[in-house]
């Protein structure tokens, strides 16, 4: 007991405000023991070098939406809560930039960028997801087909090393090569490497107008074709022409912003809605919709569905990844598995998101995750567990495989040799 | 160690035809586009797959010399530069293009392709591949990962990193590796490119291929001065509108342009300035109106305009040859190639035109002002004593200008042998230490295009500074060891 009455006099000797972790505060089931709120960069390196003097385990959180994301840390001493780093620092508007504390929210953001004309061109998730949470989880929604993700508009980056370093890279112009781009290292790292405490994105004004068509794609049966093979004899359904229509789309001239697939039950129908952006958004609208219109009935709204840009479940998560024109047979070697997936996601990007019921079992979930797994390696398509409780994932790996693993874990081992940012919870267990 | 045991092996590993020792024919590869700095280089390899790459890279950690990757050496920061000790490996048997996937929008590539070659061999079918280098003719996909290139478009397209999707790469110690967007894990990928051949070397590159645009039109806009050039460039981007590319040259640029050229741009402007416009048709149509508009409120006498390619290219011409062009009108120059934010543009500009006047130095200015980067010709006369010492402190000065705006000391060329000691003043040690870490879980032994980019580069065995002596919390008794 003495050693922990060091450790949080230690810590609160930080002046950065410490209280006890509560039950609330489990990262994927582990508790923490404290939880800190830190108000500065330097708040946040003075609780790292307090965390490598006492070889304490941590934790950044933000607003704690994905916290379930990724394994469960192998140990967690102190979370470090962004939510005091609150204060956007800089939009420069006729630069296009804007520089943040990581602790903002993502909407919050938005409504300041708003003020100004502009937007950052990932669209806003999940109430309360932070600007750190974002990076660190590389999310992105519908528009990553024409803007990307976080690393492709993230400039800068300051971020907190293991032993409390300080470092900068990127600046706050667009057009920068000088040295390493750590914002892209940090990109999608889960707080394995550091506590993201500043960001600088590139914006873009905000589009004149927008428009979202959408067709619903009725079920219609397919038995032949060499994805038949592969999907073995069951009788399949799978919405008609999506093929074809999503190839369309990609080619299109009118340029669209995305395109988004609802398929909320592998037995029925599928909705396709596509963004377009921009001054003559109306006139592109009605060459979508011609273009769309092959396919089933198609309408044009000024606003996007209800279930544009949200996860399509929330406590059992997989990402699947595959190249575009295989999109298709992803989705019918998701509904050969025969469990109730929802799907949802960049069909054009085909990065989709696929969610089961809670209580969908460990070997089912096992055999899903592993069938999909072999069904679709050779065609280059990758499945990962983004969330799932730990009792689902005792039998698989939750990441899959990843060709550059050893060249990841040296870089794990340079910038935290201690083995202390969210051990356990990264690709082959980081 | 004498070079003549490697060379040997090298020659058993690739064919003897794919090595030089010649030292004729190795002062062919003596420099990059950066001539003021030559060595002449130990061994030349010439492989022709990543397996020969690896072997070699192999053979290299067994003798431990250093080697370094060049694409076509068009580089213009020296990062291609030779070790005399060393290896080069050179890529210019490797162009293939292997295969060309448009349902996935996409190529494969060896890395010794030429950055146009991708898009003419997908022209025809209306695609084509996004970052478009000056140079693009000659330099490599090879180059322009290792340099995170990109050119008059990457402010709507972005640059290299946003356009490939995967890397096959040999690693420092000679390990095939794909690094690829789709992997779950670090992204390895966005943090080689632009890591100027310090991380490994690039076998086979992925690149994503867009379609060609409905529409492009183009606009040159010609003013009395810079400062109503650098307005409509900021009404522009103020009005919400990206152009895929906004480019501006001053008097002194034009008047080398039209020497070389004869690029009959508007007799008598102080600066020009060509908006390229793309999309579908319609928006483009609108978004002309409005860049119209604004070019002739802020005092624009002449307006031209281009929708086909034999017009676009007349207007291009100027911009295009402008570097090549001060060649006509000063024996000697430097290109520099810092960036600053938009918004300080005037600032920047004024400035630099003192400097020019207070070291008699001319400058010419050629830049992509959509994203501030700036490319000043430092002009002068080699036949003049002194006259070099001073270019140099111009172009120095400029890119302290441009640090002390917040902006950086290389938009597209790289750091390379050029400016590593430059870094110091853009980046604090830790900030360097840091990115050392990178390069240490790549390449600890730095055999991987050793010296460039960094200034110091620490060993990697050695522990950065602050976890050096007594902890501050301990020295200020805010904390103990128990
Ligand atoms: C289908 C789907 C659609 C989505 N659509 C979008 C979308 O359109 N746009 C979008 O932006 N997002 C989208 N998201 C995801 C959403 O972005 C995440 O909820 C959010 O980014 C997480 O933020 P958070 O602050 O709640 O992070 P948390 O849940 O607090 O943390 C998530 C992870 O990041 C780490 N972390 C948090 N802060 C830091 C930091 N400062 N430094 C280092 N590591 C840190 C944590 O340790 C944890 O591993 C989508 C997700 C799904 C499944
Ligand atoms: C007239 C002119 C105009 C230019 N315009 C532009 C421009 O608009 N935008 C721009 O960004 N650049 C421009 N450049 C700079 C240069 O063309 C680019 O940096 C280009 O990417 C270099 O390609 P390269 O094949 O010539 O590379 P090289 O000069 O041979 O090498 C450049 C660097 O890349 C490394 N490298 C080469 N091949 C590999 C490989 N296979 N694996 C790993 N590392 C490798 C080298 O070690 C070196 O560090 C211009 C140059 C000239 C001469």
């Amino acid at each position: 007991m003495k050693a922990l009455r060091h450790e949080a006099e230690a810590l609160s000797k930080t002046g950065v405000t410490i209280r006890e972790a509560d039950p609330g505060d489990a990262v994927a089931g582990v508790p923490p023991r404290w939880v800190a709120l830190p108000e500065s960069t330097a708040e946040v390196a003075a609780l790292m070098r307090v965390s490598a003097e006492y070889d304490l385990a941590v934790v950044p959180v933000g607003g704690g939406t994905k916290l379930h994301w990724g394994g469960p840390p192998e140990r967690c001493d102190l979370l470090i809560d962004t939510c005091c780093l609150n204060e956007v620092l800089e939009h420069a508007t006729g630069d296009l930039i804007v520089r943040t504390q990581t602790g903002v929210t993502m909407d919050t953001l938005a409504e300041t960028l708003a003020g100004g004309g502009q937007e950052l061109s990932l669209d806003v998730p999940l109430d309360g997801a932070t600007i750190g949470g974002t990076i660190a989880t590389a999310a992105a929604g519908p528009r990553r087909f024409r803007y990307g993700t976080p690393r492709d508009l993230l400039i800068g980056i300051t971020v907190v090393l293991a032993d409390g370093t300080v470092a900068r890279s990127g600046g706050k112009v667009v057009k920068n090569v000088a040295g390493y781009d750590l914002g892209k290292l940090f990109s999608g790292s889960y707080g394995t490497l550091g506590v993201i405490t500043e960001a600088t994105f590139r914006l873009h004004p905000v589009p004149a107008d927008r428009r979202w068509i959408t067709v619903e794609l009725p079920a219609t049966e397919h038995r032949e074709d060499g994805a038949g093979e592969m999907v073995t004899s069951r009788r399949q359904s799978f919405p008609g022409g999506l093929e074809s229509l999503v190839a369309g789309l990609a080619a299109s001239q009118a340029e669209p912003s995305a395109v988004e697939l609802d398929w909320p039950d592998a037995r029925g129908g599928a909705a396709v809605t596509v963004l377009v952006e921009g001054t003559a958004a109306r006139g592109r609208a009605l060459a979508v919709r011609t273009l769309m219109g092959e396919h089933g009935t198609a309408g044009i709204a000024d606003a996007p569905p209800g279930w544009w840009a949200t996860p399509p479940g929330e406590d059992v998560l997989l990402e699947l990844r595959i190249p575009p024109a295989h999109a298709h047979v992803a989705l019918r070697a998701i509904a050969a598995r025969g469990l109730p997936a929802r799907v949802r996601g960049s069909i054009a990007s085909a990065v989709l998101t696929v969610a089961l019921p809670a209580d969908v079992g460990e070997v089912a979930f096992a055999e899903f995750v592993s069938g999909l797994r072999e069904d679709l390696g050779p065609l280059g398509g990758r499945l990962t567990v983004l969330a799932a409780p730990p009792e689902l994932t005792h039998l698989l790996d939750r990441w899959g495989p990843a060709s550059a693993l050893p060249l990841m874990r040296r870089v794990k081992e340079r910038f935290d040799p201690g083995r202390r940012l969210s051990p356990g919870r990264f690709v082959g267990g980081i | 160690m004498t070079l003549q045991e490697p060379a040997r092996r090298f020659g058993e590993l690739l064919g003897h035809g794919a090595v030089i020792t010649d030292p004729v024919r190795l002062r062919t590869y003596e420099c990059d586009g950066l001539t003021h700095h030559r060595v002449t280089p130990g061994i030349v390899v010439l492989p022709e797959t990543a397996e020969q790459i690896a072997s070699v890279v192999r053979a290299c950690n067994e003798y431990g010399l250093p080697f370094v990757a060049r694409g076509a050496g068009t580089g213009l920061s020296g990062g291609a530069l030779p070790r005399s000790d060393g290896v080069l490996i050179v890529t210019s048997k490797m162009r293939r293009i292997l295969s060309v996937d448009l349902a996935n929008r996409r190529a494969v590539v060896e890395p010794g392709v030429t950055n146009l070659a991708i898009t003419e061999a997908v022209r025809h079918l209306g695609y084509y591949y996004a970052p478009d280098p000056s140079s693009q003719q000659v330099c490599t996909i090879g180059g322009n990962v290792a340099e995170n290139s990109g050119g008059a478009h990457c402010l709507k397209y972005g640059f290299t990193a946003n356009h490939v999707l995967a890397l096959e790469i040999v690693t420092p110690d000679g390990d095939l590796v794909e690094l690829s967007d789709d992997d779950p894990g670090y992204d390895l990928l966005g943090a080689f490119i632009g890591s100027e051949g310090t991380l490994g070397i690039v076998t086979k590159v992925t690149v994503r291929l867009m379609r060609a645009p409905e529409t492009v039109t183009t606009l040159l806009a010609a003013f009395k001065d810079i400062e109503q050039g650098g307005q409509a460039v900021s009404a522009v981007i103020g009005g919400g509108i990206v152009p895929a590319a906004i480019e501006m040259m001053d008097a002194l640029a034009i008047e080398a342009a039209e020497a070389a050229v004869a690029c009959a741009y508007p007799e008598g402007a102080g600066a020009v300035l060509i908006v390229e416009l793309d999309g579908p048709a319609e928006e483009v149509a609108h978004q002309f109106g409005e860049v119209t508009r604004i070019c002739e409120e802020s005092g624009a006498f002449e307006l031209r305009v281009a929708d086909d390619p034999a017009e676009r290219a007349a207007i291009w011409r100027g911009r295009k040859s402008a570097f090549a062009a001060v060649g006509r009108i000063s024996p000697a120059y430097i290109v520099q190639d810092g960036v600053v934010p938009r918004t300080a543009l005037p600032e920047v500009l004024a400035s630099i035109d003192r400097l020019s006047r207070d070291h008699g130095i001319r400058v010419a200015n050629v830049f992509h002002a959509g994203d501030g980067n700036l490319h000043p010709l430092v002009l002068f006369d080699d036949a003049e004593p002194g006259a070099g010492e001073r270019a140099e402190i111009v172009s120095g000065k400029i890119l302290d200008l441009c640090i002390e705006h917040g902006g950086s000391i290389t938009g597209e060329h790289g750091v390379g042998v050029d400016k590593s000691r430059y870094m110091p003043r853009m980046f604090s040690a830790e900030d360097l230490d840091t990115m050392q870490l990178v390069r240490c879980a790549f390449d600890p032994r730095g055999l991987s295009n050793p010296g460039k980019v960094f200034p110091t580069p620490r060993l990697c065995g050695e522990v950065p500074g602050v976890r050096k002596g007594v902890h501050p919390l301990v020295e200020s008794g805010q904390a103990e060891h128990f």
